[in-house]
This record gives structure tokens, sequence and C-alpha cells, in this order.
């Protein structure tokens, strides 16, 4: 399971970071090195865009895993390096934006967009298998998600935009109910795709959502 | 109109209904025209509920017009755009101006229209906003809520049957039927006999069955239709005989293969009646009827 990122233009984080003369940057050792997106290699491309642009950069680290509480320990040995800059520019997913905020009084900047969480099925191809809703029925559909697999989240069997056992929005994606439908007809078990689903309930977890469980 | 949709779909005889699509902007003197032509030819008028995900007046301003001009209208309703607070708002508004008709559809993916950053909704589907107007005319909303005053509708639903493959949409048909739906109106078909083994799957079931008639206006049209709309198939003796038509009458040959395919709908008594579609050039409906064999229907 992985963060799945998509690093924003450099016009974007040209305008995030206007007016912050001196930035340091840093990347994640996990999720973000993974995609490519904030990596090591990643990181000093960036540091060599920000310079082209004239900004000087202070320092930079790539931290093992942005956002776990090592990270607090990473941002204290580059202390020096962090303290003299503007800001922080930060190549994680937004979970390690946030960590590295709530640690350093600085402004922190991301210089990626957080997509989903996704899952590897082969080398280099992740999809998003789990929306985090709170009521799961994958016991009813075979396995497969209908809420992040059918891009509308249908319940109750498909619409009328598929074809061919593709999707509406894109010939390329499978139609999620013609996966079910597929695999529980294998199983012997269609009659679990005629029983009536009823809506999700939207509040299972009041947003913003936390829980404590010690 | 002397006669709900109700009471048409109840009376036994075929049943015609047509639709219009509601402009985009405030200009209604085409849509008003449309209905002008369509109130008393036909049993009920849908109007789409931004159709293909492009923003426009919306349906149940277009069924309030229908019923100042004294039609029957039909309410389009999608689940794209609405969350079950809106949805059901809206069923309290439509029963209270004498709406009584409603189709419910889950509605066309947003990347598709012209909005294309919009929000999809689809909190309910299809089969949950069926049972949501049962609900609502047994007095309660979906929080649980006793309505001061419920609604009372004929709902109807939508079938593909050239669908491929077609057992997962027959699975939901049935689950729309067991959610209380009244009337199909099916995605266009064509091939009549591929039709005629979907209504002979059909019939078991206490549902009445509109075939989908969509106007083909050219051989180019049908040819698109096959590449680009899913769960349509117009065969290529059709295509064929469009493109036989000289320059710039493909358009009759069209009103035509309509009126002739209605007329063996009804005359085999295949299905309980049609929906006709001619985005856009609703004022040939006369012509299609007509082209059918038949006048004055309503």
């Amino acid at each position: 399971m992985k963060s799945i990122t998509r690093q924003k233009s450099l016009d974007d984080v040209e305008q995030q970071i206007e007016g912050l003369e001196r930035v340091y940057i840093i990347g994640c050792g996990t999720c973000a090195t993974m995609t490519n997106t904030g990596g090591r290699e990643q990181v000093l491309d960036m540091k060599e865009r920000l310079q082209e642009l004239g900004k000087v950069v202070t320092g930079w680290t790539v931290i093992p895993t942005a956002c776990d509480e090592m990270t607090e320990v990473s941002l204290q040995e580059n202390n020096g390096a962090i303290q003299s800059a503007d800001c922080l520019l930060v190549m994680s997913c937004a979970l390690g934006v946030q960590k590295v905020g709530a640690y350093n009084g600085k402004p922190v900047i991301p210089a990626l967009d957080t997509l989903f969480i996704g899952v590897e099925d082969e080398p280099g191809y992740f999809h998003e298998a789990c929306d985090q809703c709170g009521q799961c029925v994958l016991g009813y559909t075979a396995g497969i998600c209908p809420i992040t697999a059918c891009h509308k989240g249908l319940l109750n069997g498909p619409c009328g935009g598929t074809n061919n056992g593709k999707c509406e929005v894109d010939k390329e994606k499978d139609c999620a109910w013609t996966l079910i439908y597929n695999r529980l007809k294998e199983q012997g078990r269609l009659e679990l795709m005629k029983k009536y689903q009823p809506p999700k309930n939207s509040q299972v977890v009041l947003r913003p959502r936390a829980t404590r469980i010690l | 109109m002397a006669q709900s949709f109700k009471e048409a779909l109840n009376s036994g005889k075929f049943i015609i209904s047509s639709e219009i699509g509601p402009p985009k902007g405030t200009n209604l003197e085409k849509m008003r025209h449309h209905i002008d032509i369509l109130k008393d030819l036909v049993d009920g008028i849908n109007v789409t509920d931004h159709q293909s995900s492009v923003m426009r007046f919306p349906s149940i301003g277009g069924c309030l017009e229908i019923k100042e001009h004294g039609g029957e209208p039909i309410l389009q309703m999608t689940c794209r755009d609405r969350n079950q607070m809106a949805l059901q708002a809206e069923l309290l508004l439509a029963h209270t101006r004498g709406i009584r008709n409603v189709l419910c559809l889950t509605g066309d993916a947003i990347p598709i229209g012209d909005h294309k950053e919009a929000k999809g909704v689809f909190e309910l589907d299809s089969v949950q906003l069926l049972r949501t107007i049962r609900l609502m005319e047994s007095g309660k909303d979906m929080g649980g809520n006793d309505l001061d005053g419920a609604v009372e509708f004929c709902a109807g639903a939508i079938v593909t049957p050239e669908a491929n493959p077609i057992e997962p949409q027959l699975i939901k048909f049935e689950k729309k039927i067991e959610a209380g739906a009244e009337f199909i109106q099916t995605q266009a078909i064509y091939d009549l006999e591929n039709f005629g083994k979907f209504m002979d799957y059909a019939r078991q079931f206490p549902i009445k069955i509109l075939a989908g008639i969509v106007l083909l206006v050219s051989a180019r049209m049908a040819k698109y239709m096959n590449e680009n709309v899913p769960g349509i198939f117009v065969p290529q003796n059709l295509i064929d005989e469009l493109a036989s038509a000289p320059k710039g009458e493909a358009i009759n040959k069209g009103i035509e293969i309509a009126g002739r395919m209605i007329a063996t709908l009804k005359n085999d008594s295949i299905c309980d009646g049609v929906h006709i579609m001619a985005i856009g050039r609703e004022e040939v409906v006369p012509d299609i009827l007509a082209a059918a064999g038949i006048n004055g229907h309503a």
C-alpha cells in the first residue's frame, strides 16, 4: 500500500514560494521514493530547478518515512540548515507535509499532489483499492470494491454506461460490476448480487475523522 | 391531456411516450414549441436531466412547463447531481406541482459532459431512488421522520436490452422491479429479433415495457452510435438503408424506419408501448407516428 503522489508543476511550486527566497527541501524515502516523485533523485532535481529560479537552497534531506514520528528526529538533525530557510518544501504525500508542519514552525509547502492510496498489482502499476468508507461490502461483491472500482460507486449493479465489460468514462478501465458478476458466477454465489444494498452512511466517523485505540 | 400516464399504462392500450431536452440557457421558446407538438400526441413526455452530463435548464423546470401547457410530464431524475436530501426535496416539490411520474436513473458520468471537473454525487443509485419514492409514499423520509403530506408517483426505470454482457443488467432490472418500478423505458433498440428475446424474458414480470426508439437521421449517426454509445446496436441493414437515401433525405428514411419498428412492436404485441427519442428533432415525432400508422393517439 502506497500513498500515490504526482509532482506539482514548477509554476505551481514557484507561486507557492513567492517571496520565500531560502528553501529547505525534504523528500520521503518510502512512498514518494517508490513512485519517483520525492526520492533522492527528485529532491536533487528540484534543488537544481529552484537554484535556476534564483532561490537559495539551504539544504535538503530525504526522511526515511516522512509521515512517522522519526520525522521530528530527522528535522532536529538538520536544524541548522532548516532554521536558516524561509520555508520547507516537502516532496512527500500530504501526510508527510502535515507531519513536518507539526514539528516545525516554518511555512511548509507541498511539492506534490496526493492522489490516492494505491495497491501495487504489478511493478509500477497501482490502483486504488479502498476509499475507507467505513462499511465494507466486499463480502457481497466477491472481494472487488464497487466504491473504488466503479466510477460511480454503485452498490446495486452496473449502470447503463458499461460496454463490453468496460467503463463509460474510459474504454481502458474495467467495469467493476462486470468483474463482480463474473467472479460471483465462478463462485456460484450470484444470489449475493441480487441482494438489495441500501444507501451508505456518509457519517460513519464524523469528519474530522480520528480515533483513539489506547 | 385527459388521461394520466399511469391510467394510460393500466388501460391496456399501446403506450406512447416521448421526450424533450431543456435548453442550455433561459430561452425556453424551442422547448415550449416541442411541448406544444407533443402534449396532445403522446401519453407522457419525459424531460431529460442534464442529459450526457451537460448542464442545462432543470428537468423539473421542463416538467412544470409541460404541466402549464396541459401535458403529462415524466420527471427524469438522475442520482448524479443531488444527495438524498436534495432528491427527496425535489420529489416533494414535484408532487405539490402535479408532477406524478418519475423516471429513476443513475445518471451519466461527469467526465463525459461539459463540466468535467464537477463533483459527481451518486449517493443513491437508481434502485435506491426507486425505494426512496416508495418510502416517501408511505409518509416517511430517509431519515425515518414523518412527512407532513406524502408523495404519490408512478415510478419507472430503464434497462439496456442490447448491453454486453446482459446478465448483470438483468439482475439490476429485477432489483428495479422489486424496488417498485411500474414501467420501463428501454435504451434504444433496433434489432427486433433480439428485443423479442428480451421481451420473452421480461414478460414474466408485472411491469410495462416501452421500447426505446431513437430516430436515426443518417448512416453516420448510426455508425457513431454503434462505436460510441454503450448498449446501442444498429444492424448493418438499417445503416445501408439510411445510406441508400438521396442526399439530405436520410432523416425521412429514419422516420420510415422508426415508424416501421413501432408498427411491428404494436401490431405484433411485442411490448406495451414505445418511448420515442427524437433528440432535438421533436417536430418530426408526428411524422414518425403517422409512419407507424398511428394518428391522434392521445
